[in-house]
């Protein structure tokens, strides 16, 4: 087989998977999901061979537009980074896939969801591949719609569709500064793809205020769908989807596009120094409110979405530092180390048979161990315990925080404090202990294909983040953090962990009650106010424009036509000589019109 | 005898008729003063025609070729109408004007 094809398998395998389930085996779901997870094995596969083929040296595209002023051409980039990203994606997508077998066994739209998971994975990999903006425009909008589905997909209780249409609303929103960035980036280079815009940033300079302008754009992309501050408050509620699809789309994959993207467009980024100033400022605000907010949530999987945010946040401000390895590499180990943990709370979540407050759990320590064992895992690789892979990332990006300023460094220490403190709280509350419900005491280990996932996960969590294995996937420049660096990071992590240990040991409930933090800092309802004010005001007087002004000329256009009708009805009085005299009257009336002239 | 002799009796003829239209309640009268009308303008035509002499000394045929058809399509009419009150005779067993009011308001 050609190589230049195998990109296009890669990308092109979920797309069949899910043409293949909503045409033909909509019916069985146990064929929809060997399809679904054969595809990705696939992309798998195709994608390993790619990582070992040298990189090619010319871009395989065919062209979709071409106009005098707009060239699309629909292309892959293949290159160290997309090489990576595609391993992370398809790796840990397809873990996913085998382990949403078991997950969503039994439930009656499990065809449905694996056609929304290959249907989300291949508009992931179409961004991880495109070679242009217009291109990942598409795909971006893409991964959009299929989370949109995903998180929706008990669309029949309350809350999930609420959820879906939160995070699909407030996508937009970036979305929409993110198409005005390439819009602007097209009209000053009159290109789309990356490489060409790349060529004319260095020959020619912009103004500075429109390349600093059209970066902050783009980077509103990255604000949506890495849910940034203040964008960030759909990932929380996005946690009403299924599991495996928080572990996929709200962890590992899609929530690192924002990255991703950053990092393909690093070059606007590093040509803009004031773009770089709001972007570490956004990841370091970020990364400090959600781990603060995490530390008084009480259901399992919130408070990993709010790490997640945190995490993003470190990731972002990465990149606002310069610092595309730190970001990169810690994107890398935060996937493994993420998907771990949320498939981990999935078997948390299915052996207590749907409850996920944290509270209602306790003492399963001894009644999940393999789920114990795995989570313990990728809590210390979270919390950046030394050996563990998140400590090799974390102290990357705290070196970079520190290249920034003295006050970066502090909010990114107090975030790795926050992070210790709260996923050891999380872990002793759940874990250890006594149970504190009856479900809790009757917990069990999650079935071997979703015990299988949480295993091979466990591996990289724990390896990620040694050079041996990292230098495949990010190259890294020798950029050793300082020794101090290391010293506070493991202060962080051992004040933290220990303060968490000291306070939750043993407890019933929450010792402490933070109402600011517990309520997130009452963003929804500061939000809520927000549309309230602006919004529904200017709706309301559009609605009364359109009530009285418009409503108004209608019925007065109506009203006459109808009162003219009613005083015509008086002529048809149902005596033919009547007619007939009003007839003659008209004809004597004309005639006499006429003659008369 | 002038055009105006004929133009006057003409008139009459339809004055009569079209009183007989206005007054009488029986649609076949009504539609026998209509007929009446129609004679009254063809009458007005001949004499016309008979009056308005071309230069060779002959009548101008225009109004009686008009009046030729105004006979046919009388007819035809005549045939319409008459099949219109029988059916709306049976119908409704009247043939009285003012018993037929179900399209009034």
């Amino acid at each position: 087989m050609d190589e230049s094809s195998l990109p296009w398998i890669i990308l092109l395998a979920p797309l069949v998977s899910v043409a293949v389930i909503v045409f033909l085996t909509q019916g069985s779901r146990t064929i929809s999901a060997g399809v679904s997870i054969l595809a990705v094995l696939v992309s798998f596969v195709a994608s390993c061979l790619v990582f070992h083929a040298p990189d090619p040296a010319g871009v395989n595209q065919i062209t979709w537009l071409d106009f005098p002023a707009l060239h699309v051409p629909i292309g892959v980039t293949i290159d160290q980074l997309s090489k990576t990203m595609l391993i992370v994606v398809t790796g840990i997508g397809a873990l996913i896939h085998i382990y949403s077998a078991g997950y969503m066994k039994g439930d009656d739209g499990e065809s449905r969801y694996f056609a929304g998971l290959s249907l989300f994975m291949f508009s992931m990999l179409g961004i991880v591949l495109a070679n242009n903006f217009v291109m990942m425009f598409i795909f971006w909008e893409l991964v959009g719609v299929s989370s949109y589905v995903l998180i929706g997909h008990w669309f029949f209780r309350d809350a999930p569709p609420a959820a879906a249409n939160k995070a699909f609303i407030t996508n937009r929103i970036g979305d929409f500064g993110f198409m005005l960035g390439i819009l602007m980036l097209w009209l000053a280079t009159k290109s789309v793809v990356f490489t060409e815009i790349e060529k004319s940033l260095g020959v020619s300079k912009f103004e500075n205020l429109n390349l600093t302008a059209a970066t902050l754009l783009i980077f509103c992309g990255t604000i949506g769908k890495s849910a940034q501050f203040p964008l960030h408050v759909w990932l929380p509620d996005a946690m009403e989807g299924p599991t495996p699809v928080s572990a996929l789309i709200h962890a590992a994959t899609m929530v690192a596009a924002g990255v991703y993207m950053l990092a393909r467009v690093f070059f606007l980024v590093q040509a803009s120094p004031d773009a770089q100033w709001v972007i570490a400022f956004i990841g370091t605000i970020t990364s400090l409110m959600a781990a603060s907010m995490a530390i008084q949530q009480n259901d399992i999987k919130r408070i990993l979405a709010y790490s997640t945010l945190s995490q993003l946040g470190y990731m972002v401000m990465a990149i606002g530092m310069l610092s595309k390895e730190a970001a990169m590499f810690h994107l890398f180990t935060h996937a493994f180390f993420k998907a771990l943990l949320f498939l981990g709370a999935g078997a948390v979540i299915y052996g207590m048979h749907h409850e996920q407050d944290i509270w209602k759990m306790g003492g399963l320590g001894k009644k999940m161990p393999l789920t114990c064992a795995t989570f313990a895992v990728g809590t210390l690789a979270l919390i950046g315990c030394p050996g563990f892979s998140g400590h090799f990332s974390k102290e990357m990006i705290l070196a970079a925080a520190l290249s920034g300023s003295k006050w970066t460094f502090a909010a990114a220490l107090a975030t790795a404090f926050l992070t210790s403190f709260y996923m050891v709280r999380l872990f002793v509350v759940v874990f250890l202990g006594e149970p504190k419900t009856d479900a809790a005491k009757h917990g069990h280990d999650a079935p071997p294909v979703m015990a299988l996932p949480l295993v091979i996960l466990a591996i990289p969590s724990f390896l990620a983040g040694y050079g041996f294995f990292i230098s495949h996937f990010v190259p890294l420049h020798g950029t050793e953090a300082p020794g101090f660096v290391s010293l506070f990071a493991f202060l962080a992590f051992a004040s933290g962990a220990v303060m968490a240990v000291l306070l939750y040991r043993g407890k019933k409930e929450d010792p402490i009650h933070i109402g600011l933090l517990a309520n997130k800092y009452y963003f929804d309802e500061i939000y809520a106010a927000l549309i309230r004010w602006t919004q529904e005001l200017l709706a309301r007087q559009c609605g009364r424009f359109d009530r009285w002004v418009l409503d108004g000329l209608v019925r007065l256009l109506s009203g006459g036509t109808y009162a003219a009708g009613f005083a015509l009805r008086s002529f048809q009085v149902g005596n033919l000589q009547a007619y007939a005299f009003l007839f003659g009257a008209g004809i004597v009336a004309f005639l006499w019109y006429v003659v008369s002239k | 005898m002038n055009l105006n002799d004929y133009l006057a009796v003409s008139g009459l003829l339809f004055a009569i008729g079209f009183a007989g239209v206005m007054l009488r309640r029986n649609i076949i009268i009504i539609f026998m003063c209509l007929e009446l009308m129609l004679n009254a303008a063809n009458l007005s035509l001949v004499a016309f025609s008979r009056f308005h002499v071309s230069a060779a000394g002959l009548p101008d045929y225009n109004g009686q070729m008009l009046v030729f058809f105004i006979i046919t399509v009388a007819a035809a009419e005549v045939a319409v109408g008459l099949a219109v009150i029988v059916s709306l005779y049976r119908a409704r067993r009247t043939t009285h004007v003012e018993d037929i009011t179900s399209m009034k308001f």
